[in-house]
């Protein structure tokens, strides 16, 4: 009867499969939606999605097939169009409106975007009164009025406090910022199982006992053996401070999950300020002083470790081609770089800030070096499945 | 249809339910499906297996899963160094295997004479293949064991709910059998009420306070460990006991201790409170 909603949603990219099709058509069958829209909603979702972070394709696939019945506070969708293709404009900063913008409650601007959406009938960019793209006024979106409604487009400039008409799941979005959990599931493909280790033998090894036994005159014997055991060992430079101040908690995040996935054989943390030299700082802090040489962390270190760097790649272009501050001139950045990375046989980098280099922004200009270097992924669900993926294959 | 009926889940005496997490229990339990329950922790995922069973009337059966259990554990267990050791000075009763196979939770749960409540309690905890090894079990309410020949088959179907910490990945082939539920962090309105059924007294203008004050400290992005239920909670029981006057609830947003664990986070609300958008000056 209505099959094409089947399709609509493997079209979207939901794996919706014949089992739970049919599940939802006796459920349909048994009456179970009283007849009632929000129930047959609700019996929908939680038949055939499975899993939070799909629930906003969902809510869009709904939406579009059920699209006569009303369901959110619509923002009219030429409006949308226009703002879904944002346009820069360099240079109209204006800290007067800035300052008033800001005096502005919630309340209110939502008033006023109520009232434009009324008024509106074209497209503007770059302005400070309607609701438009890359301008002042308090919608809109990438705008850079310091507050204000964003409307479609992506954050960029990280301000809006509230984006009218989102869905509400859009945060679980699998191509959002992970929890730790998550990146727990994500570090489990980092097994290689061996039972050459030296863990207790404790698994009873059956054919091995009936030989004993037998050898041993029928007095029994039990042999036990040693349980397959994890063999990766990871070593992991994260970068520190500076710019990577955003990033804090994601980064935090990382630090959590890999800590708590206690199946490595060895897993080891080494800091850096931007760029690594010829030290490695042994905490967070990066306090001049708690540092190893680098050399002897590779030294120490076999090449069959597994190295992650973790760090948004952006610092002064001086910091990567030439010395930083307590290294003066000898060796460069991108020389440690490259020195690190030849000497494990598997490495990646994982980047959580932006991996769009930005034609003219001066701290990206390393970003694009790097990322020649190393296999950069950017640290969301699908991008850290992808680098340790990466990392389990010979290069 | 007579027994769906019988079956319905309208929440119970000390559990707040919200109507999409009612109705996901009454759809599983007619089309006799498991029921996945992801969510925050502090959701109360576990309380809802109690207060569905306490609802129902019926016993309730917890598997709790450890990283070490594994699928077979819930079946049954065979001792077989015990029976080796029994049969090597020829006590009584080796020949019977029966007596060393042991029943595990799902074996229990399949054997009772009356329909049970099955919770597996934090199934993601498990090793990543768990699940898939249930699947026939799940499906058919049957299990074989080889060493007696004897096949353990549900006398009375059970409900079985299944709780998960918001893990992603639980198997395809294992998601596709139950049906879905996520147990989202309750919005200001139903925290009220789920603040009222441990506090029947409190004050009106207070909840409105702390539930602000709370959801901002929630809303926060600096915040690394977000409070949970059971933090809001305490915090009551901590300004009742001061007896601070409601309104300076949401200007200090005092004993911020109680509510966020972290140094960081308790800096990170100062810096909040200091900044000249903080709604409540």
């Amino acid at each position: 009867m209505f099959d094409s909603f089947l399709y609509l949603l493997r079209s979207k990219g939901l794996k919706v499969s014949m089992t739970e099709w049919m599940t939802l058509n006796e459920a349909l069958d048994k009456g179970m939606t009283h007849a009632s829209f929000s129930e047959f909603y609700y019996l929908c979702r939680s038949v055939l999605v499975k899993s939070e972070s799909e629930f906003d394709k969902f809510d869009g696939a709904f939406l579009e097939f059920f699209k006569d019945i009303n369901f959110l506070e619509d923002i009219p969708e030429e409006l949308m169009n226009w703002l879904n293709k944002p346009q820069e404009t360099p240079g109209n900063y204006d800290e007067e409106i800035a300052r008033q913008n800001l005096k502005l409650g919630y309340e209110r601007i939502e008033q006023m975007l109520r009232e434009r959406i009324a008024e509106q009938d074209s497209e503007h960019n770059g302005g400070k009164y309607w609701v438009g793209t890359g301008g002042m006024s308090v919608f809109g979106n990438s705008g850079k009025g310091p507050n204000g409604i964003r409307v479609g487009g992506e954050s960029q400039h990280k301000r809006a406090f509230r984006v009218a008409g989102e869905r509400h799941f859009k945060d679980f979005s699998e191509d959002k910022v992970l929890d730790t959990r998550q990146m727990q599931i994500a570090l489990r493909t980092l097994r290689q199982y061996s039972t050459k280790t030296d863990a207790p033998k404790t698994e009873l090894n059956i054919d091995e006992t009936i030989e004993e036994t037998g050898n041993n005159a029928g007095r029994l014997s039990l042999v036990y053996d040693r349980p397959r055991k994890n063999t990766v060992k990871v070593v992991v430079m994260m970068d520190s401070g500076g710019s990577m101040d955003y990033y804090r908690k994601l980064c935090s995040q990382l630090f959590t999950a890999l800590r708590k996935s206690n199946h490595f054989k060895d897993l080891k943390f080494y800091y850096f300020h931007n760029s690594i030299y010829e030290r490695l700082y042994t905490d967070g802090e990066c306090i001049p002083g708690r540092w190893v040489d680098t050399n002897l962390v590779l030294n120490t270190l076999s090449s069959d470790y597994k190295l992650i760097i973790v760090g948004d790649a952006a610092m002064a272009p001086y910091e990567l081609m030439g010395g930083g501050y307590y290294n003066y001139g000898k060796t460069s950045g991108i020389d440690w770089f490259r020195k690190v990375k030849g000497h494990f046989s598997h490495c990646i980098w994982l980047n959580p800030g932006e991996m769009q280099y930005v034609y003219g922004n001066y701290w990206r200009q390393t970003l694009g070096i790097l990322q020649e270097e190393f296999d950069m992924y950017p640290l969301t669900v699908n991008g850290l499945e992808a680098a340790l993926k990466k990392l389990m294959v010979n290069r | 249809m007579s027994k769906d009926n019988l079956n319905s889940f309208n929440g119970s005496n000390d559990y707040v339910a919200s109507e999409e997490l009612m109705r996901a229990v009454n759809i599983a339990v007619a089309l006799e499906k498991p029921l996945l329950i992801k969510g925050e922790p502090g959701t109360g995922k576990t309380m809802l297996a109690q207060s569905v069973a306490k609802a129902l009337g019926k016993k309730l059966v917890i598997w709790n899963i450890k990283s070490t259990t594994k699928a077979q554990d819930g079946l049954y267990v065979y001792d077989v160094v015990q029976r080796l050791y029994d049969g090597q000075f020829g006590n009584a009763g080796v020949d019977d295997v029966a007596k060393y196979v042991k029943l595990g939770k799902l074996g229990e749960a399949f054997s009772d004479d009356e329909q049970v409540i099955l919770l597996i309690d934090e199934i993601d905890k498990a090793d990543i293949e768990f699940p898939n090894d249930l699947l026939w079990e799940l499906d058919r309410m049957e299990f074989y064991i080889p060493e007696t020949g004897e096949t353990i088959k549900a006398k009375q179907r059970p409900i079985v709910i299944i709780t998960s910490n918001a893990e992603k990945e639980l198997p395809d082939a294992f998601l596709r059998r139950c049906i879905f539920h996520y147990i989202e962090f309750p919005n200001e309105e139903l925290m009220r009420e789920i603040v009222k059924v441990h506090f029947p007294d409190i004050d009106e203008n207070v909840l409105a306070q702390v539930t602000a004050a709370f959801y901002y400290v929630r809303s926060l992005k600096e915040i690394q460990k977000k409070p949970s239920t059971s933090e809001i909670i305490d915090w009551i029981q901590a300004l009742t006991l001061s007896g601070i006057p409601a309104e300076r609830i949401t200007k200090e947003i005092p004993f911020a201790g109680v509510i966020l664990k972290k140094n960081e986070d308790i800096d990170a609300l100062e810096r909040a409170k200091a900044r000249s958008l903080f709604p409540f000056k």
